[in-house]
């Protein structure tokens, strides 16, 4: 990447407390080493009805990448993973506590970020950072970063899209921090800037004649 | 008679085609807004998807590992005929969907709303949707595969007369604003509106403005092509760019489509195409030959029953 006003930081898995803690806001992530993905359907077959994951998860790798490759089995057995993107994270929060404490991960990869709130009451707490995937989907550049999927857990029962993939991946990103050491988010910022412009932009826009009922009406929140 | 054969083949190409070839108009019109792009970390993601798209075309892979919904658009010229019948062409839509799902790979999307259960090939009830259009002339077959993404960025409103212009503007800031934040709508996108029409017509004409046509390409009626140009400049405007960052990167072009509604309503959708527009447009004639373009040409005079009694 030709931007070299953005600093690039190259980690292994698993990744270590003081990696993780020099990440700053912003940085460009390339990650070695083992990930594995889980989304809703490992989270609420570990979580919600307690089936014991066949592996150490901690000795294999602490980052977890809510993802779900495009993927499938060939007639050996095998897997053809072409490419790989995040999944919006936000759908996630209700699982993280417990999967912290279960997982003990330290860096988690996904789409658009989470609440400063969840970064404050559930990242720092354990250590833990937040990265984001980015485009969002450079899903060829991070497929070209896997170079052998360890294993596919759970495959009959979740289906493709949901099962627990392990991959042994190399200069895997990029990804950006979103996560300051402060809790803070770089989502959350860039909103405050839109906030802070929506005024003047709806100024001459009168209301709609019929309106709706909703959750929120002010338009400085976040429909997540 | 066009060989069945040819349009199995023509679908799985396009298939493939559609999840690893970005369109060029869409990767000029990034190129276009990643120079115009003031901020650091905006430029940053977009030239970062130029590379992935190159790689995705260098390895042959998906450039996004969520690989939409794949659809067929299907046109036919009026005099077209088919070995066996229009049966035999949805047929051959579905195998080559499942194919080529298992051999690119696609991710499996498509599950049953309740059960969840997932084929793991793309296929199932409704799925993939087959969409027919008509020309008066030709005895080709039109195939455009389209595969949008579809969990964020569209939305539907009934508005009145009386919003106007202003009460569109303001639907579409809305959509922006919400669906913009943390780039969900995976932004910069071609913004589809559609206008008018019963509410299926107006969700199938916005759906269509984005996805199939081409950046730069303006509704031949002047007025609505002023209105693009605004709608377009007005998202560009927010202050958020791709990811929701800072930036002006965020409607590549908008697309307006228009149907005739009920006197008393003015019902607008809005939808968004993504940095992974993934389109792919053939014609096949009789003697089999297939011809891949990237104009999927939908919007025709007919199609839009120009001066049509």
């Amino acid at each position: 990447m030709s931007d070299n006003k953005l600093k690039t930081v190259h980690i292994n898995s698993p990744v270590s407390d003081d990696e993780v803690a020099a990440l700053e806001q912003g940085d460009i992530v390339f990650i070695s080493g083992t990930v594995y993905t889980a989304r809703e359907g490992v989270y609420k077959r570990v979580l919600e009805t307690g089936h014991q994951l066949p592996i150490d998860l901690p000795a294999i790798s602490n980052i977890n990448f809510h993802c779900s490759p495009a993927a499938s089995k060939n007639d050996d057995g095998t897997f053809n993973v072409g490419a790989v993107t995040a999944t919006a994270s936000f759908r996630f929060g209700k699982w993280m506590p417990d999967w912290f404490e279960m997982s003990k991960a330290k860096l988690i990869i996904g789409k658009g970020g989470m609440s400063e709130d969840s970064y404050k009451d559930m990242f720092l707490p354990v250590g833990a950072k937040y990265l984001t995937t980015v485009g969002y989907g450079t899903g060829a550049l991070l497929g070209r970063g896997i170079k052998r999927t360890v294993d596919a857990l759970w495959l009959e029962e979740l289906g493709l899209a949901q099962a627990m993939w392990i991959f042994e991946v190399e200069n895997f990103g990029p990804f950006i921090v979103d996560t300051g050491t402060d809790g803070s988010s770089l989502f959350e910022k860039s909103n405050a800037h839109v906030n802070s412009r929506l005024k003047t932009l709806y100024k001459d826009l009168k209301p709609p004649t019929l309106s709706r009922y909703g959750e929120t009406t002010s338009r400085d929140d976040e429909v997540i | 008679m066009i060989p069945i054969a040819a349009i199995e083949k023509a679908a799985y190409d396009l298939t493939a085609k559609a999840s690893i070839e970005i369109p060029p108009d869409f990767k000029g019109g990034i190129k276009k807004m990643l120079a115009n792009e003031p901020e650091h970390l905006s430029q940053f993601v977009l030239q970062a998807m130029i590379e992935n798209w190159e790689a995705a075309e260098q390895d042959r892979r998906p450039m996004c590992a969520d690989t939409g919904l794949p659809r067929f658009y299907v046109k036919s010229g009026n005099n077209a005929q088919i070995e066996g019948g229009f049966v035999a062409l949805e047929a051959a839509l579905r195998k080559a969907t499942a194919a080529a799902t298992h051999d690119i790979p696609l991710r499996p999307n498509r599950v049953h709303p309740l059960s969840r259960k997932d084929y793991d090939n793309n296929v199932g009830q409704h799925a993939p949707e087959i969409q027919y259009a008509f020309e008066p002339e030709g005895d080709w077959i039109d195939l455009i595969t389209v595969h949008k993404g579809g969990l964020f960025g569209t939305d539907y409103r009934m508005l009145f007369p009386g919003d106007g212009i202003d009460g569109l503007k303001r639907f579409f800031l809305d959509v922006m604003v919400q669906f913009g934040r943390r780039g969900l709508f995976c932004q910069p996108a071609i913004v589809g509106v559609g206008v008018g029409g019963n509410k299926d017509t107006c969700m199938r004409l916005g759906k269509e403005a984005c996805s199939l046509r081409i950046v730069g390409e303006r509704n031949p009626d002047p007025e609505i092509a002023t209105l693009e140009q605004e709608l377009k400049e007005l998202g560009n405007s927010i202050g958020m760019g791709p990811m929701g960052y800072v930036g002006n990167s965020m409607v590549v072009d908008c697309n307006i489509e228009v149907g005739f509604t009920h006197t008393g309503g003015m019902p607008v959708s809005i939808h968004t195409f993504c940095l992974s527009s993934r389109r792919a447009t053939a014609r096949i004639h009789t003697d089999g030959r297939i011809e891949y373009r990237h104009d999927p040409g939908w919007f025709t005079p007919y199609y839009r029953r120009e001066g049509v009694q």
